[in-house]
């Protein structure tokens, strides 16, 4: 009797970790539904507001794009100062904090103003400078810096092509993984690779106007 | 004493409840023509060596070993391949812009350098997985020439 009690308790308890684990995986399921569509309509959104801009004012746009509104290269540029900043200071969850902020500026980058070719490489260069700016949002200091030398790169070869509304100086520190560059509003020199280690190992490469 | 009895019970009765949660298994029999190996011209022993230690994860056919199907290591498995293939999907290489790939290579080589990759959990059963010295250095210099032809 009691062994078949035993037995009953057993199916009973297995039946029940079934259920409760099996309505989580589809709860998580229909969140992911939802999610794909939603990136769906963005996809969807994008692509029309590109055949609407096609006709391209593009005189009256450049001056739209340098306010500092969200959607425009200026606002990533912002968040990718502050990150920089955060990494000179050597201050990994504020760092973390920005990355988080600067992948979703880079999101909302709206660049369908730009010609055709210039936006696929712009969407090009997001694409990329998202995935960095998204793994500085969850790693270790060392990573952040890997990761920020090539979002370094991503950000200049977006400013070659959208330009910039102040001037800005490409830096470069030789010693950092065979040499790494980053932008800076300032023409002080603060390393974000080293931060306090070696701060003001560097020198001015460029300026960008 | 009658308490151990009921905790060993409900442990045990736990352990074979979840045994009947299917897992999602990562097979595919079709090789997209988007794969790395058949995009660049890698060399046989790199090859090899990719394959054994980086496509469990990183491909959409995982090799399985025999436990893969017991609880709670098949959830373990599924997660390490599901974030796996989300970094990198050898299967869709030539899906990437050449900014990405570049992007992709160099996290290649610094994963290798700093033997963060192939996972410790991974190599410990897998012996053949892990690299060399020897090994490490070849391949970090090939998928260096790689990234500088891109």
């Amino acid at each position: 009797m009691s062994k078949l009690k035993l037995v009953l308790g057993i199916v009973a308890i297995a039946f029940v970790t079934l259920t409760a684990v099996s309505c989580k995986d589809a709860k998580t399921d229909k969140n992911n539904s939802t999610e794909h569509h939603s990136e769906m309509n963005a996809d969807g959104d994008h692509s029309k507001m590109n055949h609407d801009n096609s006709d391209g004012h593009h005189d009256g746009d450049k001056k739209e794009m340098t306010m500092n509104g969200n959607g425009t290269s200026q606002a990533v540029l912002n968040d990718y100062f502050s990150l920089k900043d955060a990494l000179v200071a050597d201050d990994n969850a504020k760092a973390k904090n920005l990355g988080g902020v600067l992948a979703k500026s880079l999101k909302a980058f709206d660049t369908s103003k730009y010609s055709g070719n210039e936006q696929s490489e712009l969407n090009d260069i997001i694409e990329d400078a998202i995935e960095h700016a998204e793994h500085i949002a969850e790693s270790a200091m060392d990573h952040q810096r890997e990761h920020f030398k090539i979002l370094s790169k991503d950000i200049a070869d977006m400013i070659a092509i959208t330009g910039t509304e102040n001037t800005l100086y490409q830096q470069f520190c030789p010693m950092y993984d065979g040499g790494s560059a980053w932008l800076s509003m300032s023409e002080d020199i603060k390393n974000p690779y080293y931060g306090s280690k070696m701060l003001t190992c560097g020198k001015v490469q460029k300026e960008i106007n | 004493m009658k308490i151990v009895k009921i905790i060993a019970v409900v442990l045990l009765v736990a352990f074979v409840g979840i045994q009947f949660v299917p897992t999602e298994r990562n097979q595919s029999d079709v090789v997209p023509k988007t794969d790395f190996m058949l995009v660049n011209s890698v060399p046989d022993h790199i090859k090899s060596k990719l394959q054994t230690s980086c496509y469990d994860c990183h491909s959409n056919n995982t090799q399985y070993p025999w436990y893969n199907k017991v609880q709670p290591i098949a959830w373990f498995l599924e997660d390490h391949i599901k974030e796996g293939k989300a970094e990198l999907n050898f299967n869709e290489w030539d899906s990437l812009s050449n900014r990405r790939k570049k992007s992709k290579l160099r996290s290649i080589i610094k994963q290798i350098e700093n033997d963060e990759m192939p996972l410790d959990s991974y190599t410990l059963i897998h012996k053949d997985a892990s690299f060399s010295e020897a090994e490490k250095q070849e391949l970090i210099q090939w998928v260096g020439r790689l990234k500088d032809s891109i």
